[in-house]
């Protein structure tokens, strides 16, 4: 491997992300990692093994750009090159071009994104400052009901009776989950109750126009969401082959066409 | 693609003068409550303190107390003595923080102007809910627990047009305070005194309203968070030669900085409009946020509510009626949608930013689908972000910082 590569690194509340792309803009390389509290050391992690993936090493980093809210904790990105909205924007542009709303489903954050027929973004919209709908809401009540957050998929794939959460709060819906225990629900019932009120909280963040796309963590995980969300609107939902990188491969985008703030290769190699 | 920098907006010189006005003030109103020179009465921001003053009282304004409090990152300890007392922690937290001040004994003005220990004590309350309900619970508050008497103004709201009938309403309330006064400060009103009064808020607001304009100029040699401090003296010495003298200083050197094209925010991109309430908790890291992004907010809301061009010191009471009537927050949303449109031509505006805070819904203007539109109408893009005046547990520095680099980022790639 002689050939330049293109990093971009998504460093999220939740998890670190990093894509290698080639010069043609392919991915040949990522790496999916919790965050954890020391965001450097993650990103390094990740960034090694994306590497290795794509059959490069450190040396053949000709670009790379972070994104996410732990960037600036990267300490071989010196530069806070791009903000996630337009990184999500420019991955999700780069597998569908021409008009998109994009869901973005994060593990703190929810996005809705409109992009006009030339890809360039007209709209956008975050969560409030409230984890309803988010991946932090799956992961409390996987742990109200005890049990493994990657079953949940599964689980609301069986469920026959949907039992339906009222609350906007993440805290109360953990009260009416546990209502819900002591009413003999089954669980396969509540997990499926609580994707719809994930799915619900964020469609009522924005309208939704043309194609819509769904990328994230919480969706990649979790494809029934993906079903659940096309019943919801009737309309077909696209996914990128890796919903979770979409940052992460907009950010390798922005790298490869050296638009954003270039990292100096040398920054890159003192990395150990 | 912008690189993010630390950028502090450029120094007003005149910030010192404007820092000695504002240490005077308040010296002066402790030595009236401190000597009983002087009848002290708290008012309302716009409130009738052209009245007062021309009644010789002293004045205190009790939302100028809590906006220091929210400034200097107090009041979030405040505000929770408040609500163990009843008061919500969803209503008006410059309310809240106020009353935690006093609850706690404490006040930024002992620490900012050595000799001052508290607050002045009041003579009377005088409110006007033209702003907002919550003024009015909030000197309720004081008045039940210092037992001094509590009068005032209660506005028509969503005004559209302001019309005869609202000019009379308002005059009429303001005639029937006068007699009340009269018996306080022990004096009747001098009316000479009172055109004086008025005619000095007149040049004040005339003044003032130019300083804002020279944030037409591109580049602007004013950002919003430079208007948020020099607007105190509008807010507090309305009516007083100082504030006038003040903003001549002021105007000189913002009218020579125009001139020179000397930006606020050096090499200015793009021009925003601020709709709502400043987070005071956060003056700095926003406008460093803004600046850095090579953004200036050029335009608010909120300064311009101290631009009264109704008074005239011919017609004093009716003129404070109509200049208290015609203020932004009382308006209908028609009537604040017009004004958006024309404030974002004036000021060439790229995009609008709409604080949504979360205790302020009076000050709100993005929650009942106004920013949409706005938009349909003006083309403008929008962002809202979710914050608050004075409670900073409501306000999310991240989530802030992710929606507005995005937000400038998305202005970028429409240009």
């Amino acid at each position: 491997m002689s050939k330049p590569v293109f990093v971009g690194l998504d460093i999220g509340a939740s998890r670190t992300k990093v894509a290698v792309m080639d010069v043609d803009g392919a991915l040949i390389g990522y790496a999916v990692k919790k965050s954890g509290t020391d965001f450097g050391r993650t990103a390094s992690a990740c960034l090694d093994i994306s590497l290795k993936m794509a059959g490069a090493t450190r040396s053949h980093v000709e670009r790379a750009v972070a994104t996410g809210y732990g960037r600036a904790n990267v300490p071989f990105v010196t530069k806070t090159s791009k903000a996630e909205i337009g990184c999500l924007a420019r991955g999700c542009s780069h597998y569908f071009p021409g008009a998109l709303s994009i869901i973005d489903i994060g593990g703190q954050d929810n996005k809705i994104v409109k992009l006009d027929a030339a890809g360039r973004r007209s709209s956008f919209k975050m969560n409030r400052k409230c984890a309803a709908g988010t991946g932090a809401f799956l992961e409390e009540m996987a742990g109200r009901l005890d049990i493994p957050l990657e079953e949940m998929n599964d689980l609301a794939r069986q469920s026959e009776e949907m039992v339906k959460l009222g609350s906007y709060c993440t805290v109360f819906s953990g009260t009416e989950v546990l209502e819900s225990i002591r009413h003999g629900k089954k669980v396969s019932d509540i997990v499926k109750g609580i994707f719809y009120s994930v799915i619900k909280r964020v469609l009522e963040m924005d309208s939704l126009t043309d194609r819509v796309v769904m990328t994230g963590g919480v969706v990649a995980h979790n494809p029934y969401l993906v079903r659940m969300t096309e019943e919801l609107i009737g309309r077909e939902v696209l996914l990128p082959k890796l919903p979770q990188l979409a940052g992460a491969v907009g950010a390798a985008l922005y790298a490869r066409a050296g638009e954003a703030a270039a990292v100096p290769q040398p920054l890159l190699r003192r990395v150990k | 693609m912008k690189e993010e920098t630390k950028l502090a907006r450029k120094k007003i010189e005149a910030t010192s003068l404007m820092n000695r006005i504002m240490a005077d003030y308040f010296l002066d109103l402790n030595q009236a409550s401190a000597s009983n020179s002087r009848k002290v009465a708290w008012c309302t921001s716009v409130g009738p303190a052209e009245l007062l003053r021309a009644m010789g009282f002293a004045v205190h304004f009790p939302e100028n107390h809590a906006a220091m409090l929210g400034a200097t990152r107090l009041a979030t300890d405040l505000i929770p003595e408040a609500n163990a007392i009843g008061y919500s922690p969803d209503i008006c937290s410059y309310l809240t923080s106020d009353l935690g001040a006093y609850l706690k004994g404490f006040t930024p003005l002992a620490k900012a102007y050595p000799g001052i220990a508290a607050v002045p004590k009041p003579d009377v309350l005088v409110y006007n809910t033209n702003q907002c309900r919550d003024v009015q619970d909030w000197f309720a508050w004081y008045a039940r627990e210092l037992g001094v008497p509590l009068i005032g103004i209660t506005s028509p709201k969503n005004v559209n047009e302001v019309t005869e009938a609202h000019v009379e309403d308002v005059t009429r309330q303001l005639e029937a305070l006068v007699p009340v006064l009269e018996g306080i400060a022990g004096a009747p009103l001098d009316l000479a005194r009172l055109k004086e009064v008025v005619a000095l808020s007149r040049d004040c607001t005339e003044l003032w309203k130019e300083v804002l304009e020279t944030a037409t100029a591109v580049p602007a040699p004013l950002t919003f968070f430079d208007g948020t401090i020099h607007m105190g003296p509008a807010v507090v010495l309305r009516g007083t030669p100082q504030a006038v003298e003040y903003y001549r200083v002021l105007l000189a050197e913002l009218e020579q900085r125009k001139a020179t094209r000397e930006a606020a925010v050096a090499g200015e991109e793009y021009r925003i409009y601020w709709d709502g309430m400043p987070v005071w908790g956060r003056l700095r890291p926003h406008s460093e946020l803004f600046a850095g992004l090579k953004t200036n907010v050029v335009a608010s809301t909120y300064c311009s509510s101290w631009i009264f061009p109704a008074f005239d010191a011919e017609e004093p009471l009716r003129s404070m009626a109509k200049a208290y009537l015609e203020l932004f927050i009382v308006r209908s949303d028609a009537y604040k949608e017009r004004y958006l449109a024309d404030m974002t031509k004036k000021f060439r505006i790229d995009g609008i930013v709409y604080h949504d805070a979360k205790t302020c819904p009076y000050n709100s203007n993005s929650r009942y689908g106004m920013p949409q539109r706005l938009e349909a109408e003006t083309g403008l893009p929008y962002l809202v972000i979710s914050g608050d005046l004075n409670d900073m547990r409501c306000v999310s520095d991240e989530q802030t910082k992710t929606n507005v680099e995005a937000f400038i980022e998305q202005l970028e790639e429409g240009k």
